[in-house]
C-alpha cells in the first residue's frame, strides 16, 4: 500500500472512532476529547501562519479573545446567537490580523521582532479589555445557561455531546482546509517564503501579499476557537483569555506534534491533553496535589520533547508507520 | 495636580526604571551575543528575589549584602544552563529555542509555586521607609540605593566589555561567529560566560527590586514581558539602550499610574513598544539589523 493510501485509511479509522466516541465515553472522557479537538483545531489555525508560512506568532490569544468577546458580547447584550456572532468574530479577527500583518510586513519586521510584536498586541488588548465596562471588565462576562438538554445549534446551547460534535466538525473542517491549502498555489508560495523569503521574492512571489493571506486565514480560523470557548465555558475574563499562557497553550500542540505537518497539531493536542490529565490523576492518587506540581511535570516533558524530538512527534512516528512520502 | 507630586512620582519611576534597566541589560547582553531570546528572564528574576527573601529571613542578610553571593551563584547557574541546555540549541530555529526556554520558565514558575505558595513575600529593612528631602522633593532611600547599585553594576559590565580581553573576545563572538572560531576562540565557552553575566545582572536587579516590590511566583512572566519591552524600546543588543529603555518604561509606568489608572500602566508600555517597533524597529539606540 502506498503511503498516501495508508494515511487515508488511518484518517478514515480516526474519523470513525471520533464519530462513535460519544456512544461509549462517559461525561469526563467526552470533555477531555472536546478539549483535545479544541486544541487540535486552534493548533491547526496557528500552524497555517507558522508551519506553512514561517511567521512565528506568540499572540494567538488575541484572536481567541476577540472572537470570544465579539460573539459573547452580541449574545449577552442583544440576544443575537453565535450563528450571527461568528461573522462579527471573523470580521474583527481578520481586521486585527490584517492590521498587525500590514504594520509588521510593511515595516519589514520579522523573526523574533515579529513574535514580540504579536505578544505586544495581545497584551495591549488584554489590559484594554480590563477597562471596557460594557463587556464586564476584569469581573468577566457571563453567558446564561438556559438549558442543557435540547441541542440548539444556532445558539450553541445544549448538552456536552453537541459541543463535542461541533468541535469535531470544526477540527475536521480545519484539517480539510489545511490539506487543501498546503497543496494550493498559496501553500507552495508559503513554503517557499518559509524556507527562504529572499529567494521567494527573487522568483517574483509577492511575499507581502501571501504572508498577509496566511495571517488573515489563521486569524479567521482562530476566531472560531474563541466563539466556541465563550459558549462552551459560558464565562470570559480578559485576564485568562488574552493571556500569553493561552497563546503558549495553543502553540504547544503543533510544536510537540510537528510544525508544518497536517497530523502534528492533532497528535500534539492529544498527547498534551491526555498527559496533563493523567498527571493530575496520578498525583491525586499518590496524594501529591500541590499547586504547580502538574505544570512542573508538563514543563519537564516539554523540555524532553524539544531536546530529543526537535521536529516533533509526528515526523518520527510517520517514519515508523511508513507514512511519510519518502518511504 | 500639584507639581511636586508629579515630580516625586516621576523620580520614583526613573529610579525604579534603572533597576528594570539592569534586568533588561541581562536580556540584551544574552541576545546580543548568543542570539537567543531568553524567554525565562523574568522567571530567573523572581528566583533571585526569592533567594534574597530566603537569605534575609534565614540569616537577616540585607539584600545589599546578599547581592554578591546571589550574583555569583547566578553566574554559575547561567554558565551551566548555557553549556548544558542552550548551546545545543544555538543552531536550531527560533521557535525551537523559544520552546526550550518556555519549558524552563514553566518549570521555574511552578517550582516556586510549589516551594513558596502563591502568597507575596518581601523583605523589611528599616531604611525602606526613610527618605531624604530636598525641599518638596523626596528621595526614597531604598530606591536611591537600589538605583545606585544598578548603575554601578551596569557600569562594571560596560567596562568589562570595553576594556578586558575576555570582554573583547565575547564581542568578537557576537560580531562574527565563524570569524571568532577561525581565530581560535572557544565560542561556546564565551557564550556560556555571557549567559552567566546576563544571569548575574538579573540576580543583582532581583536583589534590588525586592526592596521595592513584593514577589509572587506569577510575577515571572510579567517581568519577562517587561524586559522584552525595555530592550526593544532601547534596542535589542544595545547596552545603553537597555538602561535608557528601563528609565523610559519606569517613567511611563509611573506617569500612567498617576494620571490614568495603575492597572493601565503596562498598556502604555506596550503601546510604546508597538510604536517603537513600527517606526524605529531597531530600537532607540540600536543599529539596523
Amino acid at each position: 500500500m502506498s503511503a498516501q493510501r495508508r494515511a487515508a485509511a488511518l484518517l478514515a479509522l480516526l474519523a470513525a472512532a471520533l464519530l462513535a466516541l460519544p456512544l461509549v465515553a462517559n461525561a469526563y472522557l467526552l470533555s477531555v476529547a472536546t478539549l483535545i479537538l479544541f486544541f487540535a483545531f486552534s493548533g491547526q489555525a496557528w500552524n497555517v501562519m507558522m508551519g506553512f508560512a514561517g511567521q512565528l506568532s506568540l499572540g494567538h490569544s488575541l484572536y481567541v479573545g476577540l472572537g470570544a468577546y465579539a460573539a459573547a458580547g452580541l449574545f449577552f447584550h442583544f440576544g443575537i446567537g453565535p450563528w450571527a456572532g461568528i461573522w462579527l468574530a471573523i470580521a474583527v479577527c481578520v481586521a486585527a490580523g490584517a492590521a498587525i500583518g500590514f504594520l509588521a510586513f510593511r515595516f519589514g519586521i520579522s523573526g523574533v521582532y515579529f513574535a514580540l510584536l504579536t505578544i505586544a498586541f495581545a497584551e495591549f488588548t488584554r489590559i484594554g479589555f480590563d477597562h471596557i465596562g460594557w463587556l464586564g471588565g476584569p469581573g468577566g462576562l457571563f453567558i446564561k445557561v438556559e438549558q442543557r438538554q435540547a441541542a440548539d445549534l444556532l445558539n450553541l446551547r445544549g448538552p456536552p455531546v453537541m459541543f463535542y460534535y461541533v468541535m469535531l466538525a470544526l477540527a475536521a473542517g480545519a484539517f480539510a482546509l489545511c490539506a487543501w491549502l498546503l497543496r494550493s498555489r498559496a501553500g507552495y508560495y508559503w513554503q517557499a517564503i518559509r524556507e527562504n523569503e529572499e529567494a521567494a521574492q527573487a522568483l517574483g512571489i509577492n511575499t507581502f501579499r501571501w504572508k498577509m493571506l496566511a495571517v488573515v486565514i489563521s486569524a479567521a480560523m482562530t476566531s472560531f476557537s474563541g466563539v466556541f470557548f465563550a459558549f462552551y465555558y459560558n464565562n470570559l475574563f480578559p485576564e485568562t483569555i488574552f493571556h500569553i499562557s493561552r497563546s503558549i497553550e495553543i502553540i504547544l500542540g503543533p510544536i510537540i506534534g510537528g510544525i508544518g505537518t497536517l497530523f502534528g497539531p492533532i497528535l500534539g493536542a492529544a498527547v498534551l491533553t491526555i498527559l496533563a490529565d493523567s498527571i493530575t490523576d496520578l498525583l491525586a492518587a499518590v496524594g501529591l496535589e500541590f499547586p504547580g506540581v502538574k505544570q512542573v511535570f508538563y514543563g519537564v516533558v516539554l523540555l524532553l520533547v524539544v531536546m530529543f524530538l526537535p521536529h516533533g512527534i509526528w515526523p518520527a512516528l510517520a517514519r515508523r508507520l511508513g507514512l511519510d512520502r519518502k518511504s | 495636580m500639584a507639581v511636586d507630586l508629579v515630580v516625586n512620582v516621576a523620580l520614583a519611576g526613573v529610579l525604579t526604571g534603572l533597576v528594570y534597566g539592569l534586568m533588561a541589560l541581562g536580556l540584551s547582553v544574552i541576545f546580543g551575543v548568543v542570539r537567543v531570546v531568553n524567554f525565562a528572564h523574568g522567571e530567573m528574576m523572581t528566583v533571585a528575589m526569592y533567594t534574597a527573601v530566603g537569605l534575609f529571613t534565614a540569616f537577616k542578610l540585607d539584600p545589599f549584602l546578599s547581592v554578591i553571593p546571589v550574583a555569583a551563584a547566578f553566574f554559575v547557574l547561567g554558565y551551566l544552563l548555557q553549556t548544558g541546555l542552550i548551546n545545543p540549541f544555538i543552531t536550531r530555529p527560533e521557535h525551537s529555542q523559544f520552546m526550550l526556554l518556555v519549558a524552563i520558565a514553566i518549570i521555574v514558575v511552578n517550582g516556586l509555586l510549589m516551594a513558596f505558595g502563591p502568597d507575596a513575600r518581601n523583605v523589611q529593612v528599616d531604611y525602606q521607609l526613610e527618605s531624604w528631602a530636598a525641599g518638596p522633593i523626596l528621595f526614597d532611600k531604598a530606591r536611591v540605593y537600589a538605583a545606585g547599585v544598578a548603575i554601578l553594576a551596569s557600569g562594571a559590565l560596560f567596562a568589562f566589555f570595553r576594556y578586558t580581553r575576555t570582554g573583547k573576545a565575547i564581542r568578537a563572538c557576537a560580531d562574527n561567529y565563524l570569524g571568532a572560531k577561525v581565530v581560535g576562540l572557544d565560542v561556546k565557552h564565551y557564550y556560556a560566560l555571557t549567559f552567566g553575566l546576563g544571569s548575574a545582572c538579573v540576580a543583582v536587579a532581583g536583589c534590588m527590586l525586592i526592596l521595592l516590590v513584593d514577589v509572587t511566583p506569577s510575577l515571572g512572566p510579567s517581568y519577562t514581558l517587561l524586559a522584552f519591552v525595555i530592550v526593544i524600546v532601547g534596542g535589542l543588543g544595545s547596552m545603553g539602550g537597555a538602561l535608557l529603555g528601563g528609565v523610559l518604561i519606569g517613567l511611563s509606568e509611573a506617569m500612567a499610574g498617576l494620571f490614568i489608572q495603575p492597572s493601565a500602566k503596562s498598556m502604555f508600555s506596550f503601546a510604546l513598544l508597538i510604536l517603537v517597533l513600527l517606526f524605529r524597529p531597531q530600537g532607540l539606540m540600536g543599529r539596523r539589523p
